[in-house]
């Protein structure tokens, strides 16, 4: 008896540890549009200086988790927390790369301007922007291979570049967490080649990066940590213990190709 | 007249109505292009029929307790009023219920509307409401503007356009990407209500001018007329302010100019002549361009097309293709190529062939993403690089080393 209590409360011990420690930690969390659940009692503690995929079919709730992480969509239940913090407390260490299809391309504005848009934090509602910002805002888009682009309006760019602008606008925040929401859909070889050696160089800086991924033939070239849902969670964990055949048969059910699974089967 | 009325000529009452209509315009043009931006013009309509109801109430009350019923400041306190009633209702209606945004306008609208109407009928039933003159904030009037009347609108539309100046930064990042606001930390709902609520100050605050009715048509053309000019928000609200008050003070003076020409429509249409000119010739947007844009395009599309059809000693079939190549001396009319035309076409042929080499050398993978079937290679390519082509064109076994 004494002994399962003590053993108990080790659980928790290291629990809260983690959680403290964790750039994004997610208990418990539902959101249900009407009267069904998009996700379901989601918990999911991201690993400090982690890249992290989300994976699962379409309908998942994969983009759900990462507004209500966020608060953009407010969670019928569950709580949010960003190393240990409130989300609201933290929210200058957090930087967001929306889905480029949620905005209208022929918004009156330049690459400079959207990139600009990161500084928001900094520059409130009255701050003048001055060469220190512009200078930010450059260094960004140099990182994503677009300074030539800085005064362009939006929509004369490619799917691929603009794509890159949001990136650089989340890279302008200097942030210490990234959240991606399917960076990789719809954009050529080239930028998906340039995107993943930003996210890596964030990496190497000790940031953490959390991304929606449709392809999964990438995952393992892409990510080191994996987190499976099918509106419930599935598995989270290393792309090794997370990403299996296992796993991926529970969150995809028959609609993976089965060819798919035997390749993953045999590599493992 | 018209000179003496836009130099301020014609008197003290056609001169308070045109500074008062050229401010009311610049707020306007501001104000609405956040709403334009936001895609969410249509809401103003609502929120300016439901300032009747107010008007009408307001009236009563004034009344009720032995004030002035015709009061400015009354009249607009409670158009303010139910006008917020009004947009808290379109709100309600399209976030809690199964009501899309354009139904639940419909709906607020129309029965706003209506019963403003039927108070401003049963005014016209009391003894204090014969000469109330409601029906003048329908449409405007200001044939007996006051000193008092003037300042309220500048006072309330400079505060006004203040408050769309320190809001205009998050209000645009709403506008362009409201998840990414929210994200940021912005409460998008409350920036959104600010927004609406400012449109309500202008509406307000333009309802002695040019009424509720069109007072719509001011903060919306102007900022899609400015839309036609520039590619960048902070321009966009400055030039729609620009118009806005341009149209203000043309308008007023305008109608001041002849006798029985009503103010508010005047401006309004000044306004949407300033939009159809922009429709018709800005250079990047406009219709005009777009036209000439396409047919030069169409032109060389042809044109490249009958050069090859030349070079490779085929016929022509398409008859604007034949007409374009003998209008440029480069055909005859039986399709026979003329000494220019001999030349150019065999200039093509040869561009055509190097981006076909191009196209299987890995090294110039960017440049043949690049091609149109128009775009000269000459234009793009150095002569060492051009040469290198030729060679390659000449010698074609050594294309795969």
């Amino acid at each position: 008896m004494t002994a399962l209590n003590l053993a108990t409360q080790n659980g928790h011990c290291a629990q809260a540890a983690n959680i403290a420690l964790s750039p994004l930690a997610i208990r418990g969390l539902t959101v249900s549009y009407g009267e069904k659940p998009a996700i379901f009692s989601v918990d999911m503690t991201v690993q400090p200086g982690s890249m992290t995929a989300i994976i699962g079919p379409n309908g998942a709730g994969k983009s759900t988790l990462l507004k209500a992480a966020l608060g953009i969509i407010r969670p019928l239940s569950g709580h949010v927390t960003v190393f240990g913090q409130p989300l609201d407390s933290q929210r200058g260490r957090i930087a967001y790369v929306p889905q480029r299809a949620s905005v209208d391309w022929d918004f009156p504005t330049t690459v400079l301007d959207v990139v600009l848009m990161g500084l928001y934090r900094e520059l409130g509602l009255l701050r003048m922007v001055r060469g220190e910002h512009r200078q930010t805002a450059a260094e960004a888009l140099e990182r994503v291979g677009m300074s030539d682009f800085a005064n362009r309006q939006i929509g004369q760019l490619s799917g691929g570049q603009q794509q890159r602008v949001f990136l650089a606008r989340a890279l302008a925040q200097k942030a210490d967490i990234y959240l991606l929401d399917e960076p990789f859909a719809g954009v050529d070889a080239a930028t998906e080649k340039a995107i993943i050696a930003v996210l890596k160089s964030l990496k190497a800086e000790g940031k953490t990066v959390i991304a929606v991924h449709h392809d999964l033939a990438t995952v393992e070239q892409y990510f080191d940590h994996a987190f499976l849902i099918n509106t419930r969670p599935i598995a989270e964990g290393t792309v090794a213990e997370a990403f299996t055949a296992e796993t991926l048969q529970a969150a995809y059910g028959g609609r993976l190709a089965t060819a798919q699974i035997d390749r993953l089967s045999q590599a493992g | 007249m018209l000179l003496e009325a836009l130099t301020l000529q014609l008197g003290y009452n056609a001169t308070l109505v045109a500074i008062g209509a050229m401010l009311l315009g610049i707020a306007a043009g501001v104000t609405g292009t956040f709403l334009f931006l936001r895609k969410r013009a249509l809401v103003s309509d609502a929120i300016s029929h439901a300032t009747l109801p107010g008007v009408g109430l307001a009236f009563i009350v004034m009344v009720w307790f032995g004030m002035d019923g015709r009061s400015l400041i009354g009249l607009l306190i409670g158009s303010a009023l139910s006008a917020w009633v009004g947009l808290l209702c379109v709100q309600w209606l399209s976030n809690r219920t199964r009501l899309s945004e354009d139904s639940a306008i419909g709906a607020v609208l129309s029965v706003f509307f209506g019963a403003g109407v039927v108070l401003l009928t049963v005014i016209q039933g009391m003894s204090a409401g014969r000469q109330a003159g409601l029906d003048s904030l329908l449409l405007g009037s200001t044939a007996g503007m006051l000193f008092s009347d003037a300042i309220l609108i500048a006072v309330g539309g400079a505060l006004v356009l203040a408050l769309t100046l320190v809001l205009r930064r998050p209000m645009s990042l709403v506008a362009f990407d409201s998840d990414y606001a929210a994200a940021s930390g912005l409460n998008v709902a409350r920036i959104d209500l600010a927004t609406m609520g400012l449109v309500l100050a202008v509406t307000v605050v333009g309802l002695k001018i040019v009424g509720l009715i069109l007072i719509v048509a001011l903060l919306i053309i102007p900022p899609v007329t400015a839309r036609f000019w520039t590619e960048r928000t902070e321009r966009v609200w400055l030039i729609a302010g620009g118009l806005g008050g341009l149209s203000g003070y043309v308008g007023a003076a305008i109608s001041a100019s002849a006798p029985a020409l009503p103010t508010g429509p005047i401006i309004v249409l000044v306004a949407f002549g300033l939009f159809v000119l922009s429709l018709l010739f800005s250079p990047a947007r406009g219709v005009l361009s777009s036209v000439l844009t396409h047919l030069q395009y169409r032109r060389s599309v042809h044109r490249r097309q009958g050069l090859l059809a030349l070079a490779q000693g085929q016929p022509i079939y398409e008859g604007y293709t034949l007409r374009l190549l003998q209008r440029e001396g480069l055909a005859r009319a039986d399709g026979v190529a003329t000494e220019e035309g001999q030349a150019r076409a065999a200039k093509a042929l040869l561009d055509e062939k190097r981006w076909e080499i191009l196209r299987g050398l890995q090294a110039h993978k960017a440049t043949a993403a690049r091609y149109d079937g128009l775009t000269n290679l000459e234009t793009i390519l150095t002569k060492d690089q051009l040469r290198d082509l030729d060679t390659r064109i000449a010698a074609p076994r050594e294309v795969t080393p």
